[in-house]
């Protein structure tokens, strides 16, 4: 390995180090590929040269640390992402939750919520939500706030029309929305039973036991050993025969829990804890 | 200097020097006209190729299992969509998936896990000294797979400069890079992030490539190894690899 790279290593290890014994935000254990890439991204958009000149102002400046947080953290979504993935639980998962007499979600990693209000539309329209309860949780303050409005840009509704339908959609899916300006306002008793609430998968326990938990593309930004953590979390707070909904190409092919559960619908990433 | 393949027995007789790098893997950016051509590149490599060769190809966000498919039926050897941490093998071919980008995680990893106790009481720190007796704060591992859904770059996701770059500091001079066929800049950067760390780079010759844009933005931004006509690139890499069929 080269000295500019060691030294480089060095520097991430211990912007990531002060980050955490500072504020207690762990990244200590993300991937580091595209961590450094996000780190480097926020260097040159400061107009800084170094890690060491990052640290400096993270640690001087408070005020900087939200900023900066959104920077790192990847916050990229859609609403019904991977319509297959909504199209398999509708077909395959609502059955089995319609025999249960009341249902507890996790959306662990829910960003700014685009994916929930999708998760709660899919309920209404299988008359499951009056019996359900969603715990939202991201560890950005920042993107939950915009979970919680539950407005979004007007000009995506195209594209969401479109997966939204993929995805099984039995309405018009305008009828969740009101246009106003250059925003889908949607419409309040879609969060009726959800609760937005801060939660970090890196340093956080368990709060409750679920009948599903959905964390689709969170866990590829973290390393196996944080990974590791994470879905021992998730195995803990599954309730037997519970559903564990992961991305498109993330598996638990690679992880300790792989033999407690059984595939669903193998492509579509959804697991049923069996033990 | 750019190499042409008059030049290539004079190479080959010098390559104990390549030889003692070890490549240790290929990574691929096509967009444009890129389907037609990884046909032509996969059907070229030997089935005892030892490298594992890693394919960016832009696609539609959509686009699932058909590319896969299709590829396989040009080559032997095994072709995948890339996972999220799937450790990386040689003599396989591994495709981006679509819609994410794809990165290699480098081999070299931090001096330790965190353990569980620092994870939930993290106010804790160790009271004995830390025991620097294992000096090197860097181990090597097996390089794995890691996925991202960050924001298109090059207007593309995956996008070839994220992976690029991520081999060249995963693997450094033991990389090579090669761009293809296509009608943007991507790759430009990541290949001179290759060519930086002392890795080996082909590009595709823009007078006989589907669509020149991207060999000739990568010629531009690169001092490349070899610029080459499609048939004759694995063929090159072949021979430089001294890879006995």
């Amino acid at each position: 390995m080269p000295e500019t790279h060691e030294l480089e290593t060095i520097e991430i290890k211990l912007l990531l180090e002060g980050i955490f014994r500072y504020y207690g935000f762990d990244f200590r254990n993300y991937a580091l590929a595209s961590l450094k890439r996000r780190i480097w991204n926020t260097i040159r958009s400061e107009q800084l040269t170094t890690v060491s000149a990052l640290q400096d102002k993270l640690l001087h400046d408070p005020a900087y640390l939200d900023r900066f947080l959104l920077d790192v953290s990847v916050n990229v979504t859609a609403m019904f992402r991977d319509p297959t993935f909504y199209l398999s639980f509708r077909n395959k998962v609502v059955p089995m939750l319609r025999t249960y007499p009341f249902i507890r979600i996790w959306h662990a990693g829910c960003s700014t919520g685009e994916e929930v209000y999708s998760m709660a539309i899919l309920l209404q329209e299988e008359g499951l939500y009056d019996r359900c309860r969603i715990y939202a949780t991201d560890m950005n303050e920042l993107v939950l706030k915009t979970a919680k409005n539950g407005i979004f840009a007007l000009k995506a509704m195209q594209e969401y029309t479109q997966l939204y339908h993929q995805a099984g959609g039995k309405k018009a899916f305008s009828e969740y929305y009101t246009a106003a300006y250059e925003n889908a306002i949607f419409r309040s008793s879609l969060k009726e039973n959800i609760v937005f609430a801060h939660h970090n998968l890196a340093t956080d326990t368990s709060f409750n036991e679920f009948n599903v938990i959905l964390c689709r593309n969170v866990l590829i930004y973290f390393n196996s050993h944080l990974q590791a953590r994470v879905h021992k979390l998730f195995y803990e707070s599954l309730a037997m025969f519970g559903v564990l909904g992961l991305g498109h190409q993330e598996s638990l092919n690679f992880t300790p829990y792989e033999k407690h559960y059984e595939a669903i619908e193998r492509s579509d990433k959804l697991y049923r804890r069996v033990k | 200097m750019k190499n042409t393949m008059k030049q290539l027995k004079g190479v080959i007789n010098s390559t104990a020097e390549l030889n003692k790098k070890n490549f240790e893997i290929v990574v691929v950016g096509t967009s444009l006209g890129g389907l037609q051509a990884l046909t032509v590149l996969l059907a070229d490599l030997p089935q005892s190729f030892p490298l594992p060769v890693v394919i960016v190809q832009h696609r539609h966000k959509s686009s699932r299992d058909r590319l896969t498919d299709f590829l396989q039926q040009q080559t032997s050897l095994q072709i995948t969509e890339a996972e999220d941490k799937e450790p990386i093998a040689p003599g396989r071919v591994y495709l981006a998936p679509a819609d994410y980008h794809l990165l290699i995680e480098s081999p070299w990893e931090w001096e330790q896990s965190v353990s569980e106790n620092d994870f939930t009481e993290w106010g804790r720190l160790p009271v004995e000294p830390i025991d620097n007796s294992n000096s090197s704060i860097l181990s090597r591992g097996t390089p794995t797979f890691a996925l991202s859904t960050e924001g298109p770059v090059c207007y593309a996701r995956p996008s070839i400069d994220v992976l690029f770059e991520s081999a060249a500091d995963a693997f450094g001079e033991k990389a090579i890079g090669i761009i293809l066929t296509g009608a943007n800049c991507d790759g430009s950067e990541g290949l001179a992030k290759i060519k930086a760390e002392g890795g080996l780079t082909f590009v595709e010759e823009p007078a006989s490539a589907l669509c020149r844009t991207m060999p000739a933005s990568a010629i531009a931004n690169v001092e490349v190894d070899w610029i080459l006509p499609l048939s004759k690139i694995v063929p090159c890499l072949v021979k430089l690899l001294r890879i006995k069929n």
